[in-house]
């Protein structure tokens, strides 16, 4: 059930350049289910900046009723975000959205996992969920520079973990395409989270494995009331479109027009 | 006594907070989250006769205090209207105002003709003044001539109220309410989005795919307050206000300067629960105004 709360915000700190780990408590936790859902947060009581931001969910833990985000602080809100200190409150929405199956691969099997800057986060969540279920994890995070790069160990302890650089000042030099090219393919899915560039380019390096990609595109209401975020799909008889805040954002490769 | 009671034609509210057309879909969305009964009425999204897919994205982009919005009118077409989404909100004890829109006048009176036959559909509000589509729209609404001969083709074949929903897109929007009158609207609902535009600060190019779109939430407030303030003056038929509305000061802002009933639109989006919030405050408010009735409160910065 979706739930607008006011949180306390419990942890807040900075992890890399712009990017910043934030942790509320409440109840709204306890309904938080998929990893891949977002919350929209109000990051202002005035009116501006007007609109809620969808940050995803990067862990959950149902037993305090304590959730991590993970952001990037690049424009006028999450900059605002940022500033919010420990023990104040955050309007927070959600959770939202449709996120990863769970249950689509056997216990015992492996799977690759692949985010791209900001859309690494929701899989940290996902990476800790498969784990609980059997299900071995290897990670392919791209980022931009090094100064940006986050969570590089807390992923490497959930499973073997390659870090990528655009500019090779950290881990492999290239693309997170680069680096899955030289992976041997014992992996049977493929979750991934990033911009839609890197997603596309997924879909076309790995057309016959099957993959779940997180999509981001801009939101009005995040409850799929505004047909802000729709986008055109590409198999779906019986839908021409769907709404990246309230179908998705996680959708089987090859359903939404790339 | 229901102090929040507004009996408009075709409408009997229970109180006067409705969400905007464009704002609140086909009401499923929020359904999850509230009792919609708990609402004067909802303007369900425009109905066209066929199926729109609107326009390419990004279809929002945030302003100062506001929202530019290029959605284009994207809906399922009346046939789907008719046998999927009116028939969910029959479960509502709410009045409901079907939005009409169209490329040329035989796609509204068509549309009219089946949507205000459903039985929840209680008037309808005709969209001359939609700033996102290339034909129709507000092609519609900027013309008092045109404007005036659609509302009578609507008008003929509805079998509800029909009320018109005025663009603040014009040099003077009093002589588009007139007309409209004239041709025999039931009333005027006020306003629709304000055209705008905004670009990137990096590359300098228009952010939204459609390059311009329509402006909406707190900034266009006292411009809709005026244009209110104006109609009431040269119409008498009943006016719903909106535009920028957020909070029960807005609501009692609205009614004051003419409105009869006041529809929250953007401020969904901020804010989900904003529409209950508002219904649950309203007699407060009353009561520190002294005003036993809210009907008391239309039109005050008139007298």
């Amino acid at each position: 059930m979706i739930r607008q709360e006011r949180m306390q915000i419990v942890r807040h700190k900075q992890l890399a350049e712009n990017i910043f780990e934030l942790t509320c408590i409440g109840q709204l936790v306890s309904e938080m289910k998929e990893p891949g859902q977002f919350v929209h947060v109000r990051v202002s009581d005035s009116y501006e900046p007007l609109l809620r931001r969808p940050i995803s969910i990067a862990s959950i833990d149902r037993e305090t009723l304590e959730f991590t985000m993970i952001y990037r602080a690049d424009g006028r809100g999450t900059t605002l975000l940022s500033r919010k200190q420990v023990g104040e409150e955050l309007d927070v929405l959600g959770p939202l959205g449709h996120g990863f199956p769970l249950h689509h691969d056997e216990k015992g099997s492996t799977v690759l996992l692949v985010g791209g800057g900001i859309g690494v986060p929701p899989l940290y969540e996902l990476s800790k969920r498969l784990n609980e279920n059997g299900i071995q994890t290897i990670h392919v995070l791209g980022f931009l520079t090094e100064s940006v790069v986050f969570y590089e160990e807390k992923f490497r302890a959930l499973g073997e973990t390659i870090v990528c650089t655009i500019d090779g000042s950290r881990g492999t030099k290239g693309f997170v395409t680069d680096a899955i090219e030289v992976l041997p393919a014992n992996f049977q899915t493929y979750y991934a989270c990033g911009p839609t560039p890197m997603l596309r380019a997924l879909q076309h390096q790995m057309p016959t494995i099957p993959g779940f990609l997180s999509f981001e595109e801009r939101m009005g209401c995040g409850i799929g009331a505004c047909f802000a975020c729709v986008c055109k799909t590409e198999s779906l008889p019986d839908k021409e479109y769907v709404k990246i805040c309230s179908d998705g954002p996680v959708f089987p490769a090859g359903v939404i027009s790339l | 006594m229901n102090r929040l009671s507004v009996s408009l034609p075709g409408l009997e509210l229970k109180n006067p907070i409705m969400p905007a057309s464009g704002c609140f879909g086909f009401g499923r969305e929020y359904a999850n989250l509230y009792d919609l009964s708990l609402l004067g009425s909802i303007m369900i999204k425009a109905t066209t006769f066929e199926t729109r897919l609107g326009n390419p994205t990004p279809r929002v982009a945030e302003t100062s205090s506001g929202m530019l919005n290029a959605i284009g009118l994207q809906n399922p077409g009346l046939q789907k209207v008719l046998t999927e989404e009116l028939p969910f909100l029959a479960q509502y004890d709410i009045p409901i105002i079907a939005n009409v829109a169209g490329t040329l006048t035989e796609d509204y009176v068509e549309v009219a003709k089946h949507i205000s036959a459903a039985p929840n559909v209680h008037a309808l509000e005709l969209n001359i003044s939609c700033p996102n589509v290339k034909c129709g729209g507000i092609t519609f609404g900027t013309d008092p001539v045109v404007a005036a001969e659609l509302t009578a083709a609507v008008k003929e074949v509805s079998s509800v109220p029909v009320y018109v929903k005025l663009s603040p897109n014009v040099t003077d929007i009093t002589t588009i309410a007139k007309a409209v009158e004239e041709a025999g609207a039931d009333g005027i609902t006020m306003i629709n989005t304000l055209l705008g535009m905004r670009v990137d600060e990096r590359t300098g190019k228009p952010v939204l795919a459609n390059k311009t779109g329509g402006l909406s939430g707190p900034s266009v407030k006292p411009v809709a307050i005026r244009m209110v303030y104006e109609v009431r003056q040269a119409v008498s038929i009943p006016i719903i206000g909106m535009g920028g509305v957020a909070s029960t000061q807005d609501v009692i802002d609205f009614m004051s300067v003419g409105a009869d009933a006041v529809a929250v639109g953007t401020a969904n989006f901020v804010d989900p629960f904003i529409c209950p919030t508002i219904i649950e405050e309203l007699p407060d408010y009353l009561d520190a105004l002294g005003v036993a009735h809210i009907s008391e409160l239309v039109g005050r910065a008139h007298r």
